[in-house]
């Protein structure tokens, strides 16, 4: 099966002061197109990192990085903005919705991007939040949502450009057991039935096991399974 | 447009601040709005003097009084097509709150040098023949309801009967037209003859001559020609083109676009610090909400136009309230400056200035937002 994310010997380090600290010490990872893949590994071993390069929010210090068919690792800011608006879903631990905008207009956002007319921009809303179940909550702004309703708008707004991959960082790391296998459930949906390809940074083993492939991530390097035994 | 309700709510993140930083900006564009206002009226009774008339007056001040056999030698000043005179009266219509600006005049030599002027020539020789008889413009008669044939009665601060009584008693013979500048539609003229023979001073004096030119290139010439006239006598003159003789009324009440300038000068220097820091702080507190959109695809420049365009917002939102509030103010200022409508030129102004302030202002916390790292500032660092 073709690749929907192929990162190549990535090294990625950030400067802390006077000091340059490596995060990814020549990273191989390969996600094939349809697969829910979830990257755990402890606080610090550069999952996020990880995500953050295959979402085209960051460029690698060296090695390659091809996602949905086209190195991104070389872009320009402006190109890669493009790109992001084309390819990828991103779902944040913390939501990160516009507070003074309704659902359905946070929603819309990715939209705004696109050439399609107001109709068609509320067609695609409505269905978006049809899917992730809160179409009756359309015109609430996020402090009158719960935490798993503000994550489902995320999820919404994640979905309703099309992307083929969703990038999701600790998805459910502010919500409480139910309400994060409800999302979780959502996201497995979602891979399953509309084949979206899905990378999922997670702390969490049960909502690693919602996934359909797990890696381990430490010291910035992919830890086989027996190494990690 | 697609874009605004993402403007707007960002506008309203934090509702008090913008709401007292949208009253300050209205508040400046009033000031602005009014004063500059005031400003062009004045400026406009400048810039629509003619350059074919020439206003003789004291050299000594604008108050004091010329001898009117003065006259005779003006007219003789080779170049010199026709004289005309007129004092200021001061009068007021009941209360001193109806100021009026009248003036004694002769009427056939006041139309020879001001021709702009519309009169009905019955009502000319009805002017003539009526010895107490005036002419008022239209808007004037309109403001106070007068018609032909009323008797007005006017109070005078500077000028008093013998009795020592400062009330004039006046015949409406005639409603004039000004149709090239309907601020002077808003003045009383009456006979010369009668003002020199009541009054209880300063008889066979005028207060200033005009002289209509047959050639407008011979203005300095001829100026300096009636100035050498009565040089080193009791009564020295000092002669203008009608603009230097508007602008120079004007400076006895100060330079005002002078004043104006700095007042508004000031009021902006500090609205630029006001504004600046406002866009600034409200921007700082939403970079995690700039780093979401430009997760989502939006670029640098993207981004840099929203913020833009929120600093646009406010300061035209603000700029056009402010501006509709002094527009609806002038029609009450029409008695002290003349002018009953905000001028379009002031409006476009002041839009021009809004735009400015919003750019000022909102270009730095533009760039930084533009500049922003996505990862870094996810993060809040």
């Amino acid at each position: 099966m073709e690749n929907s994310v192929s990162l190549q010997k990535v090294i990625k380090a950030y400067r802390r002061g006077k000091e340059s600290v490596e995060v990814l010490s020549g990273l191989d990872l390969d996600v094939p197109a349809g697969e829910f893949l979830a990257i755990m590994g402890p606080s610090g071993s550069g999952k996020t990192t990880a995500l953050n390069l295959i979402g085209g929010l960051d460029r690698p210090d060296a090695g390659t990085v091809e996602v949905c068919g086209e190195r991104i690792d070389h872009l320009s800011n402006s190109a890669l903005a493009h790109w992001r608006s084309r390819h990828i879903g991103f779902i944040f631990q913390f939501y990160n919705l516009m507070p003074g905008l309704t659902a359905e207009r946070n929603v819309e956002l990715p939209l705004l991007l696109t050439n399609l007319g107001k109709a068609e921009r509320k067609s695609h809303v409505a269905t978006a939040l049809e899917i992730v179940g809160l179409s009756d909550r359309r015109k609430h702004r996020p402090n009158e949502l719960s935490g798993g309703q503000q994550q489902r708008v995320a999820i919404a707004r994640a979905l309703v450009a099309d992307p083929t991959l969703l990038v999701c960082d600790e998805p459910t790391g502010d919500l409480d057991r139910q309400t994060a296998d409800e999302i979780l459930s959502l996201l497995q949906t979602l891979n399953r039935d509309q084949g979206k390809t899905v990378v999922m940074v997670t702390h969490d083993q049960k909502a690693a096991d919602y996934a359909s492939r797990q890696v381990h991530v430490d010291k910035g390097m992919l830890i086989e399974p027996e190494a990690r035994l | 447009m697609k874009y605004f309700p993402l403007l707007w709510s960002g506008l309203w993140r934090k509702r008090t601040r913008t709401l007292l930083t949208l009253a300050s900006v209205t508040i400046a564009f009033l000031l602005f709005g009014l004063l500059q206002g005031v400003n062009a009226a004045f400026s406009h009774g400048v810039e629509a003097s003619k350059l074919n008339r020439l206003y003789v007056q004291s050299r000594v001040s604008f108050t004091e009084s010329l001898p009117i056999a003065q006259m005779t030698q003006i007219e003789a000043v080779p170049g010199v097509d026709a004289v005309s005179f007129a004092n200021w009266f001061g009068g007021y219509y009941q209360e001193p709150k109806n100021f009026l600006p009248s003036y004694p005049i002769e009427i056939g030599r006041f139309m020879t040098v001001y021709p702009e002027m519309l009169l009905p020539p019955d009502q000319v020789e009805a002017m003539i023949k009526t010895r107490t008889g005036a002419i008022v413009g239209v808007e004037a008669a309109q403001k106070y309801g007068w018609k032909i044939g009323d008797h007005v009665p006017l109070k005078s601060a500077i000028w008093t009967h013998p009795g020592g009584s400062g009330d004039w008693d006046f015949d409406i013979v005639g409603i004039f037209d000004w149709p090239a500048d309907r601020n002077q539609t808003n003045a009383l003229y009456f006979n010369y003859k009668y003002f020199d023979e009541a009054r209880s001073f300063g008889k066979g004096t005028v207060g200033w001559y005009i002289v209509h030119l047959a050639d407008v290139s011979q203005g300095g010439r001829i100026a300096e020609q009636i100035d050498a006239l009565f040089a080193n006598s009791t009564d020295e003159t000092k002669t203008q083109n009608e603009k230097e003789f508007s602008q120079s009324f004007l400076k006895q009440f100060g330079d005002i676009n002078f004043i104006v300038s700095a007042i508004i000068g000031a009021v902006f220097f500090a609205l630029l610090f006001l504004t600046g820091n406002t866009m600034m702080q409200s921007i700082s507190e939403r970079i995690p909400d700039f780093a979401v959109l430009k997760t989502l695809g939006f670029t640098d420049g993207g981004v840099l136009a929203l913020v833009l365009g929120e600093a646009l917002l406010l300061c035209v939102t603000a700029a056009l309230l402010g501006l509709a509030a002094a527009s609806a103010a002038f029609p009450a200022m029409k008695t002290f400056i003349g002018v009953a409508e905000l001028p379009g030129q002031v409006i476009l102004l002041g839009v021009a200035l809004a735009i400015l302030l919003a750019v000022v202002t909102g270009l730095p916390p533009a760039l930084k937002v533009g500049r922003l790292a996505i990862v870094d500032s996810l993060r809040g660092r």
